[in-house]
């Protein structure tokens, strides 16, 4: 055999062997399993998207609270704390997306609280970057401070929200 | 999205479990390519050494895609969720070692050596009893749970096959170290491979009922858990018959095999670093007092401080009574002259070794003949399979299958070390083989056994858990009443 042709034979095995090796890796890096978070948008949004399937939802609310953020300067609460309940310190970050709470299993805090209805309140703000809870039209109700909601208030920073034995506040 | 949206968005995340997908049709894709390269290997052996295609090469080539495919069967009838990478790179691995194999057997030297017989075809009936196995492992196997019931009887079993290369008549005294039994008529067998997976049982199933004894109670020093001192029990009487394996049966390897499987279990099992901490201070003062007094220990360890001295010394007529080897130094030229890309296949004078050129070096022939390029590709296949055991005992539900995954791939892991490490001279050589690259027939059968059981965890941790039993949401809410 020619000194060429080994030497060809000798490179192309070690190219075919590591070609190997970065296979074997690309099938795990699409073997990635495990948990998904998915954003999904209000049903208005979802048929936008559906017309325009190439828009990435979770980039835009992000921006949007960022800007919201801008506006409204430092007084912005920045989480969500659980502060009584089965939950207790719990946080969740509040980055402009709506949050569902209740017993039900697509909310994004479920409550294990037998006083919580299944889809219970949810929080969200609103133009102006205001966070509002909104009841949603729960058994026993929810409440701010003392009184029950009847319409969508904005929370003021750090006053609790109850949700059947769960109580929550909004914190900077 | 447009700015002038004036809507209130309503963005609401879901957490939801994304089911592992069936692999299969990966898994044969890699399969055939994992059987393509050896063919190609053993294609350019034929034509480096004997200028011509190896007649063999349709047989051989047929032969190693039938049991990859027997194997691929097994796995898509008896464990479809399972991983799809496991199958194929061990098949590339043991490919590549019936190549390196009968590279070996075609070299002069090793031909006129005292008692050689063809190896190649021998490692080739290995293989297809090894694939037997792994088929039977998945076949009978149906779940991995089940051996969490022989714990106690795998702890009798493992300490009986590391006894009986010590019985008399039974255990085979070859070169030093006593790993060997022989059995009439079937030849020699190196009972150690098999302890490993069986001892994994044992411990799993053992950690996994003790581990919060261990985890819990123990108090802080120096940013250490230390653990109370009973509760050391365990870890030195593992210590004490890894020691013991290391006197009487001369066998650095497996001794460090076996206490490492342990440490690492017992790490993953309670998540305290103090275990590491006391495991590596454990091994050492062990191995630094057996060696104090084991000649067999003390040759090891002078041949590996000073290769070079031993290569002599093989040359001279010495009267000291001990078998000195030119075998390390033989090595580590063979890894030296094939540099970065190699010296091609069937190229390399790795056979210089001689003795056990096939077996404990065979990876100095893959060094030379590859080079550095090469066998940093062989050892990330290696590291592939460890990860993807990791990988299956991070993914599996219940704790003794994550133990079990832990440690058979830590075993794996620490195996590939010793041996890689030994050629190298990096540490003392051991008695220990490549998995699946190195000829013996223990080392293959045990190592198809263990991804057989790698395999059959995987297939439990990634099918789709089954629907929730009842669904919450449709409970009644309970209704505050003031009182």
């Amino acid at each position: 055999m020619s000194e060429l042709t080994l030497t060809v034979m000798r490179l192309g095995f070690l190219a075919v062997l590591w070609l190997f090796v970065i296979v074997a890796v690309q099938v795990i890096r699409s073997d990635l399993f495990g948990t998904r978070v998915t954003q999904r948008g209000s049903r208005r949004e979802a048929g936008r998207q559906q017309q325009a399937p190439r828009q990435q939802p979770a980039a835009p609310p992000q921006q949007r609270g960022q800007q919201g953020g801008g506006r409204r300067g430092r007084n912005a609460p920045s989480k969500l704390v659980v502060t009584e309940g089965t939950l207790t310190g719990t946080t969740v970050a509040l980055q402009g997306q709506t949050i569902t709470l209740g017993r039900a299993h697509d909310s994004t805090i479920v409550l294990d609280d037998d006083y919580a209805s299944s889809r219970h309140a949810r929080i969200y703000p609103d133009r102006d970057g205001q966070w509002i809870v909104e009841d949603l039209g729960s058994t026993n109700g929810t409440y701010l401070d003392r009184s029950r909601l009847t319409t969508p208030t904005p929370i003021p920073l750090g006053a609790p929200i109850r949700i059947g034995k769960t109580v929550i506040e909004l914190r900077k | 999205m447009s700015s002038t949206t004036n809507s209130p968005t309503h963005h609401t995340s879901t957490i939801g479990a994304i089911g592992a997908p069936s692999r299969r049709n990966t898994e044969l894709a890699l399969l055939v390519f994992a059987v393509v390269i050896p063919v190609f290997a053993y294609a350019n052996v034929g034509l480096a050494i004997n200028n011509h295609v190896p007649a063999g090469l349709l047989e051989y080539g047929l032969g190693l895609g039938l049991l990859a495919g027997v194997a691929h069967l097994a796995v898509r009838k008896f464990a479809p969720y399972a991983d799809p990478l496991l199958l194929p790179l061990a098949t590339l691995l043991n490919g590549l070692g019936l190549v390196v194999i009968w590279r070996l057997d075609q070299s002069k030297l090793l031909q006129s050596l005292k008692g050689f017989s063809p190896a190649a075809p021998r490692q080739l009936l290995y293989t297809a009893l090894g694939i037997a196995l792994f088929a039977a492992v998945l076949i009978f196997l149906k779940d991995h749970r089940v051996l969490q019931r022989y714990t106690y009887i795998s702890m009798f079993c493992a300490l009986t096959l590391l006894i009986l290369p010590l019985v008399p008549g039974l255990g085979a005294d070859i070169y030093g170290a006593k790993i060997w039994i022989r059995v009439p008529g079937l030849g020699s067998l190196q009972p150690g491979e098999f302890a490993k997976i069986v001892l994994a049982i044992f411990f799993a199933g053992y950690l996994m009922v003790k581990r919060d004894a261990l985890a819990l109670a123990s108090r802080r020093f120096m940013g250490l858990y230390l653990p109370r001192g009973r509760d050391l029990g365990p870890i030195l009487v593992v210590w004490a018959i890894s020691i013991l394996i290391l006197v009487f049966e001369t066998d650095l390897g497996t001794s460090l095999l076996f206490f490492g499987m342990f440490v690492i279990m017992l790490y993953v099992a309670t998540e305290r670093t103090s275990w590491i901490v006391f495991g590596l201070l454990m091994s050492a003062v062990g191995a630094v007092g057996v060696a104090s007094f084991e000649s067999h220990i003390q040759t090891r360890v002078n041949a590996w401080l000073d290769p070079m001295r031993e290569y002599q010394l093989s040359r001279q007529i010495t009267h000291d009574g001990i078998l000195h080897s030119d075998q390390l130094q033989q090595s580590l030229w063979a890894f030296g002259s094939g540099g970065t890309l190699g010296t091609g296949w069937g190229q390399g004078h790795s056979d210089l070794i001689k003795f056990a050129a096939n077996s404990d070096f065979v990876f100095a022939t893959f060094g030379e003949e590859l080079g550095l390029a090469g066998i940093m590709a062989m050892l990330l296949l290696y590291g592939l399979i460890a990860e993807r055991g990791m990988r299956t005992a991070l993914a599996a539900r219940d704790p003794f299958g994550k133990l079990l995954a832990v440690g058979l791939s830590g075993a794996f892991a620490l195996q590939v070390f010793v041996v890689a490490g030994g050629v190298m001279g990096l540490i003392p050589l051991t008695g220990m083989t490549m998995p699946f690259v190195a000829y013996g027939g223990s080392s293959v059968l045990a190592n198809w056994a263990l991804i057989g059981i790698l395999i059959r965890i995987s297939d439990t941790a990634r099918r789709p858990a089954p629907a929730p039993a009842a669904n919450p949401d449709a409970e009644m809410t309970q209704v505050v009443r003031p009182s």
